[in-house]
C-alpha cells in the first residue's frame, strides 16, 4: 500500500474527493456566518471588521493556504475521477435506467463541480482578487480602525444583474452538490452504520438548502436595496 | 392461476463476436403466455429461429431459479428487467402488456466484454475474487460449527453480504461500471467473520487493485446498483469497504 494508491486507486480518490469536501463543507460553515454580518444593517461596518480579521492574522493566512490547497485537490481530482468513470462503459445504452434507481444530480456531480466552478472564477475575480492584490478601498470603522470597505464593493457588484444571475446560479448548483456530496463524503470515509446514514443524509438536505439560500440572498439584498 | 397470452415485440442486440459492431434486430413473438419466464420466452423464439435456419439468440443462463447469476440481461433499461429484487429468469412474462415493445440489452462496460449477442464475459469477476476474495485454511476435517463464536449481529449482516451471487447487474446499473458494491459484498461478508479476519487487510487492497485493473470504474454513491441488485446488497457495505480499505492502507508497512 503505498501513498500513491491513496491518489489513484478508485477507492483512495474517493477518500480524497470526501476529506476535501468535507474540510469545503466547513469552510462554507465559516464563510456563510461571517457573510452574514452584513445583515446587522450597520452599513457593513460589522461585515468589514469580521473580514478583515479573517485576513489579519497568520493563522487565517495559514488556514487559506490550506483552503486552497483542498479546493485545488477537490477540481483536480473532481474531474480526474469524472473523465475516468465517463470512460469505463465503451458502448453506451439505448433504454437509459434514468431516475429509477438514482437520483439526477448524484449521477451529475461533475457537472455541477464544473457550473461551481465557473461561479468561482468570477468570485475570485471580483473579490478575492482586489482584497489581496489589486486592492479595495479603504473605510474608517467606528473605533477609528481603517480596514477595506469589502461592503461597498459586494454594494457596487451586486448593482449588475448578470453577476446577480450568475451567483444564484452558482448557489444553486452548490445546492444540488451537496444535496448528494453532504452524505457521500461521510459514506467515502467509511461510515457504514444505516442509521447515521439517514441523518447524514438528512442533515445534508437542510445544510444544502440552508447555506445556500442564505448565500442567493446576499446578493439578491444587495441588489433590491433592502439593506441600509 | 389467472393467464392470459400476449404478442410482443421484442428489440434484441445482436453481435456476431467481440469485434463485430453489433445493432439492434426486431422480432414480432406471439401467443407469449403470461406465466412463461422472460427467458422461456426467449426460448419460444429461438425455437422459431432455428427452424428458420437462423442464428438464435445468444444469451447466458444456468440455474433459471435466482440463484447462480448467470442470465445477464438489461431489459427496458434496467439490469433483470422491472421488477425489483429479481433475476431475468425470474421475472414473468405477467410484468408485460400485450402489444409492449421490449429493448434487450447486454451488460455494457468495458471490463465485461460481449462475447456473442447478450453474453458477456465477465471473467473479470472471477480474476477479482482470486485476488483476495477467500479464506486460506489447511483442509481437514471440518471443525465443529460452535467452535468459532460469532455474534448475531454480525452473522446476520455477513449473511447478507454473501447472498450476492456475482451476476454483475451492479455494473451494468452504475454510471461508472463500477464493480463496488460486489467487491464490497465479498470484503463485507468476509471481514465481518472470524474466518476471514487473518487476511483482512491485505484482502481488500488486493481485491480493490484487481478490481481497477480490470478496469471498472469508481463509486458515487448514486445507489443506482442497490436498487438493481437481485439479492438486496446494500450501499452500507460499500462504505464498510471504504473504512476497511482506509484502515489497511493507513496500518500497512
Ligand atoms: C465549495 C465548493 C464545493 C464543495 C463544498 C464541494 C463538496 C463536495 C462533497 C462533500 C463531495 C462528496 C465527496 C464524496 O463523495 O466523497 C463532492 C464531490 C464531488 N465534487 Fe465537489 N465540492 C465543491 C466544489 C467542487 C468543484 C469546483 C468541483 C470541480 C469541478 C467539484 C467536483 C466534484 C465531483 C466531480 C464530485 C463527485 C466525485 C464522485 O464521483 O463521487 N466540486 N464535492
Ligand atoms: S452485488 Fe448484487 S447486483 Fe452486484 S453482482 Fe452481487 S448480486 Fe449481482
Ligand atoms: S439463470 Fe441462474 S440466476 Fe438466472
Amino acid at each position: 500500500m503505498t501513498l500513491k494508491q491513496i491518489f489513484t486507486s478508485a477507492v483512495g480518490r474517493k477518500l480524497t474527493m470526501g476529506l476535501s469536501g468535507i474540510f469545503l463543507i466547513l469552510f462554507l460553515i465559516v464563510h456563510v456566518g461571517l457573510n452574514a454580518c452584513i445583515w446587522a444593517n450597520d452599513g457593513g461596518e460589522m461585515f468589514n471588521r469580521a473580514a478583515h480579521f479573517m485576513g489579519a492574522t497568520v493563522v487565517m493566512r495559514i488556514l487559506e493556504v490550506g483552503l486552497f490547497v483542498f479546493i485545488f485537490i477537490h477540481i483536480i481530482q473532481g474531474l480526474m475521477l469524472e473523465v475516468s468513470n465517463r470512460s469505463k462503459r465503451g458502448t453506451a445504452y439505448a433504454v437509459s435506467y434514468g431516475n429509477r434507481g438514482s437520483k439526477w444530480y448524484s449521477r451529475s456531480m461533475g457537472l455541477l463541480g464544473t457550473i461551481i466552478l465557473l461561479f468561482l472564477v468570477i468570485h475570485w475575480i471580483d473579490f478575492w482578487i482586489p482584497s489581496r492584490f489589486t486592492g479595495v478601498e479603504d473605510v474608517t470603522l467606528s473605533d477609528g480602525k481603517t480596514v477595506h470597505n469589502l461592503y461597498a464593493l459586494m454594494q457596487n457588484r451586486f448593482e449588475v444583474t448578470w453577476i446577480v444571475v450568475v451567483y444564484i446560479l452558482g448557489c444553486i448548483s452548490l445546492a444540488y452538490h451537496l444535496a448528494h456530496g453532504f452524505q457521500s463524503a461521510f459514506r467515502s470515509l467509511g461510515v457504514y452504520n444505516k442509521k447515521y446514514n439517514v441523518m447524514l443524509t438528512n442533515f445534508g438536505y437542510a445544510f444544502a438548502i440552508i447555506v445556500s439560500l442564505a448565500f442567493i440572498m446576499m446578493p439578491v439584498s444587495m441588489y433590491f436595496h433592502w439593506l441600509s | 392461476m389467472e393467464h392470459n397470452t400476449m404478442n410482443l415485440t421484442l428489440k434484441v442486440w445482436r453481435q456476431k463476436n467481440a469485434n463485430d459492431r453489433g445493432n439492434f434486430e426486431t422480432y414480432q413473438v406471439s401467443d407469449i403466455s403470461s406465466e412463461m419466464s422472460f427467458l422461456e420466452m426467449f426460448d419460444v423464439l429461438n425455437e422459431r429461429l432455428i427452424r428458420e435456419g437462423k442464428d438464435p439468440i445468444a444469451f447466458d443462463h444456468d440455474c433459471r431459479e435466482g440463484i447462480c447469476g448467470m442470465c445477464s440481461m438489461y431489459i427496458d433499461g434496467k439490469p433483470h428487467g422491472p421488477w425489483t429484487q429479481n433475476t431475468t429468469c425470474q421475472l414473468h412474462m405477467r410484468a408485460f402488456k400485450d402489444g409492449d415493445t421490449i429493448v434487450v440489452e447486454p451488460w455494457r462496460a468495458k471490463a465485461f466484454p460481449v462475447v456473442k449477442d447478450l453474453v458477456v464475459d465477465r471473467t473479470s469477476f472471477d480474476r477479482i475474487i482470486q485476488a483476495g476474495g477467500y479464506i486460506s485454511v489447511n483442509t481437514g476435517n471440518a471443525v465443529d460449527a460452535n467452535a468459532l463464536p460469532v455474534e448475531k449481529e454480525k452473522a446476520d449482516a455477513a449473511f447478507a453480504a454473501a447472498a450476492c451471487i456475482g451476476c454483475g447487474a451492479c455494473v451494468a446499473a452504475c454510471k461508472n461500471s463500477s464493480a463496488l458494491l460486489f467487491v464490497s459484498a465479498k470484503v463485507a461478508h468476509l471481514a465481518l467473520l472470524p474466518q476471514g479476519d487473518p487476511e483482512r487487510k491485505t484482502r481488500v487492497v488486493n481485491m480493490v487493485a484487481q478490481m481497477d485493473k480490470e478496469g471498472f470504474g469508481s463509486c458515487t454513491a448514486t445507489g443506482a446498483c442497490e436498487a438493481t441488485c437481485p439479492k438486496g446488497i446494500t450501499i452500507e457495505n460499500i462504505a464498510r469497504l471504504n473504512k476497511e480499505y482506509m484502515v489497511a492502507s493507513l496500518t500497512s508497512k
